[in-house]
């Protein structure tokens, strides 16, 4: 069964004269286990959907006309502020690009890591302190009796996010929302801690929702992805079904114009033009004045994500005829 | 004959002193930002110039353009020694050797619309009389891809992509023939990053671009560049050309690199050795080979005694111990047979 279930869930930004929709009718299922990837330039609307999610986002600035989000069972969009608070850090927890700017400066690392614990589980200082310094260990932090008390700056970039990866898996949640958790890191430093979150997740049974705009990281850490564009799910597939057979033209522009994948001395696709402004999104497919396949009908009709084989759906009108001229 | 011959290169920095050094009259630290750098790039070559963070690349593409002093050193540029060079031949030698930076919001002055911050460039190396000034930065905005209509744009209201052709276009319109592009790709998304390296591509094609192209991206550097240069704590540790070194690098640090990339392919697992530790500060440099403390291959020789120099391993050049022993062409069959030691 499905640990997290989003079905049409939208979301709009208020701006001077109207509600602008950052996030359209978007599905999505995570299973418990699972790693789904969710892939997108900016701007195309991966973190507003899952903070929207995790209902970081309330605001008077800020609506959800449509859309539910079950997760064991209760629509996380319509829960209370205090069911919420019971749930946010224990069952669901949430890491970030920059660690930095989330981890408190006048703190030290061990009560960070332990907060959630003394929170949530009542424990008292001295636990909490052992506990903190089990889960520096566990997530491959050196010296974790020393580390335990010393401040976020005395730590590089790569333990910082490893101490805000202990404190987000403290109370054990059954889903983590990772946020471009890697990009700000060397590739030696991203490899590790890749290779921490799919340990956990072997350990514990934990799901992934892993916000990233870099396919290969997907490609070597996803179960499935959904590839976002313009505040749409364009296309959600298993990873091997994604990357091996693309159906969406943006997806297989985004796959194409990955620079080591093309054979030396050739030329490297891309694809032209830029994501709209979110105030200025076009009619029909929002991907239609960049998609080199467009049709006048494309610029007319609404798409909607349709199966395309098992496991496969796909947003574009013309999926079948691209896929048989292949 | 090289463009730009660079022959053991340093810059160091002295940090500002504690209170317990300026009280016992020591000076501050020193941090070796670039440590022995040798390195030539021939007319029209790109070069990549790859490493973690902090690893001196950028430091070293600055101080080649005199941006940031050296400490000692030769660079040498078309014979001229730039390190050498006067206030007058100096601003010659800048109008055929330019930077493109990393993050293009920061390197344009927000007060400046796209057209002045180009006519800027013209007016400064006084390259064309006033009546030319638009036509030459109509010209230039071509080149690289700019929609004229944004000539009276400034740099908050473009686009990553945006900003980073007018960063382009600034370095080009002094006429330079050498280009440093020091992470030009890494702030774009990957739709714009694709479009930014073709144009790259494209302005070595058209105009014989010397370029080089300081990234972390291996991918992109794969893509661009001919011939790579893998730094580690202020040195080159491999160095020759970019297909070889990614079929079977010989330093175990580019091999860790290399295999640290995550690759699009469905079947990829992140099962292969995986470099432990973090990238190290240089102000705190291990004794012997820099790399040593990380290294999955390292020996007696490696922890004390010299750094190791380079030498020629099969077409390219690696500064390592494990090729410096006598026996070293027994070596690299090893190396390949236990990947990168196990680690």
């Amino acid at each position: 069964m499905a640990l997290l279930e989003v079905r049409d869930l939208s979301v709009e930004f208020a701006s001077r004269a109207r509600w602008l929709c950052a996030v359209e009718r978007v599905s999505f299922t995570v299973a418990e286990g699972e790693v789904m990837g969710l892939v997108g330039e900016s701007g195309s609307g991966k973190t507003v959907t899952c903070r929207a999610i995790l209902r970081l986002l309330d605001g008077p600035k800020v609506r959800t006309p449509s859309g539910e989000a079950r997760f064991e069972g209760n629509d996380l969009l319509r829960l209370s502020a205090r069911a919420l608070r019971a749930l946010h850090g224990r069952r669901i927890a949430m890491i970030f690009q920059n660690p930095s700017s989330y981890l408190d400066p006048l703190m030290t690392i061990g009560r960070q890591v332990a907060e959630p614990l003394v929170h949530h589980e009542g424990l008292r200082p001295r636990e909490a302190r052992t506990r903190a310094i089990e889960l520096l260990h566990q997530v491959g932090i050196p010296d974790p009796r020393h580390t335990v008390d010393a401040y976020p700056h005395q730590l590089s970039g790569g333990m910082r996010q490893r101490a805000m990866i202990a404190a987000a898996v403290a109370c054990e949640p059954r889903l983590l929302v990772a946020d471009e958790p890697t990009t700000a890191l060397d590739v030696t430093v991203q490899a590790q801690i890749l290779r921490l979150l799919l340990e956990l997740r072997d350990r514990t049974g934990l799901a992934i929702i892993l916000i990233t705009h870099a396919l290969g990281v997907v490609a070597a850490t996803c179960d499935s992805v959904a590839v976002m564009y313009a505040g749409r799910i364009m296309e959600r597939a298993s990873k091997r079904e994604l990357i091996r057979q693309p159906k969406h033209p943006y997806t297989m522009g985004l796959i194409r114009s990955q620079p080591d994948l093309v054979v030396a001395g050739e030329e490297l696709p891309s694809i032209e033009g830029q994501l709209p402004a979110l105030g200025q999104l076009p009619g029909g497919c929002p991907f239609h004045p960049r998609c080199p396949h467009a049709l006048p009908a494309c610029r007319r009709q609404d798409v909607e994500l349709e199966p395309a084989g098992a496991d496969h759906r796909v947003a574009c009108i013309r999926w079948r005829e691209l896929e048989a001229a292949a | 004959m090289a463009l730009l011959e660079v022959r053991d290169l340093h810059v160091h920095y002295r940090g500002s002193r504690s209170l317990p050094d300026l009280l016992a009259r020591r000076p501050g630290q020193t941090t070796r930002a670039v440590n022995g750098v040798s390195l030539s790039i021939e007319r029209g070559e790109t070069v990549g110039l790859v490493g973690e963070s902090g690893c001196g690349k950028s430091t070293l593409g600055r101080a080649l353009l005199r941006l940031t002093p050296a400490s000692g050193g030769t660079v040498r540029f078309d014979g001229a020694d730039v390190l050498g060079l006067g206030k007058e031949p100096l601003l010659r030698f800048r109008r055929r050797a330019q930077m493109v930076f990393q993050d293009p919001y920061a390197s344009l002055n927000p007060r400046f619309t796209v057209f002045e911050t180009l006519a800027e460039v013209l007016r400064v190396h006084r390259l064309c009389s006033r009546g030319e000034v638009r036509p030459r930065v109509h010209e230039l905005m071509v080149q690289v891809g700019l929609p004229v209509e944004l000539a009276g744009r400034k740099a908050r209201s473009l686009s990553g992509g945006q900003c980073q052709r007018v960063g382009i276009a600034r370095a080009l319109a002094a006429g330079a023939e050498f280009l440093i592009a020091d992470e030009p790709v890494s702030a774009l998304d990957v739709s714009i990053q694709a479009q930014i390296l073709k144009l790259f591509r494209q302005l070595q094609r058209e105009r014989h671009l010397t370029l080089l192209f300081i990234s972390h991206d291996l991918g992109v550097v794969r893509y661009l560049c001919r011939r790579v240069a893998v730094m580690y704590l202020g040195r080159i540790v491999e160095e020759g050309p970019v297909a070889r070194i990614f079929a079977d690098p010989k330093h175990p640090y580019s091999r860790s690199l290399i295999e640290a990339i995550p690759r699009m392919d469905p079947e990829s697992t992140l099962s292969g050795p995986v470099l432990a530790g973090e990238p190290p500060s240089p102000r705190k440099q291990p004794a012997g080979c820099p790399f040593h403390p990380r290294c999955p291959r390292a020996m007696e020789t490696c922890r004390a005694g010299a750094p190791p120099t380079a030498r020629e391993v099969e077409g390219r050049r690696v500064a390592c111990h494990l090729y410096s022993a006598a026996s070293w062409v027994a070596q690299p069959r090893a190396l390949a047979e236990t990947g990168a030691g196990g680690a």
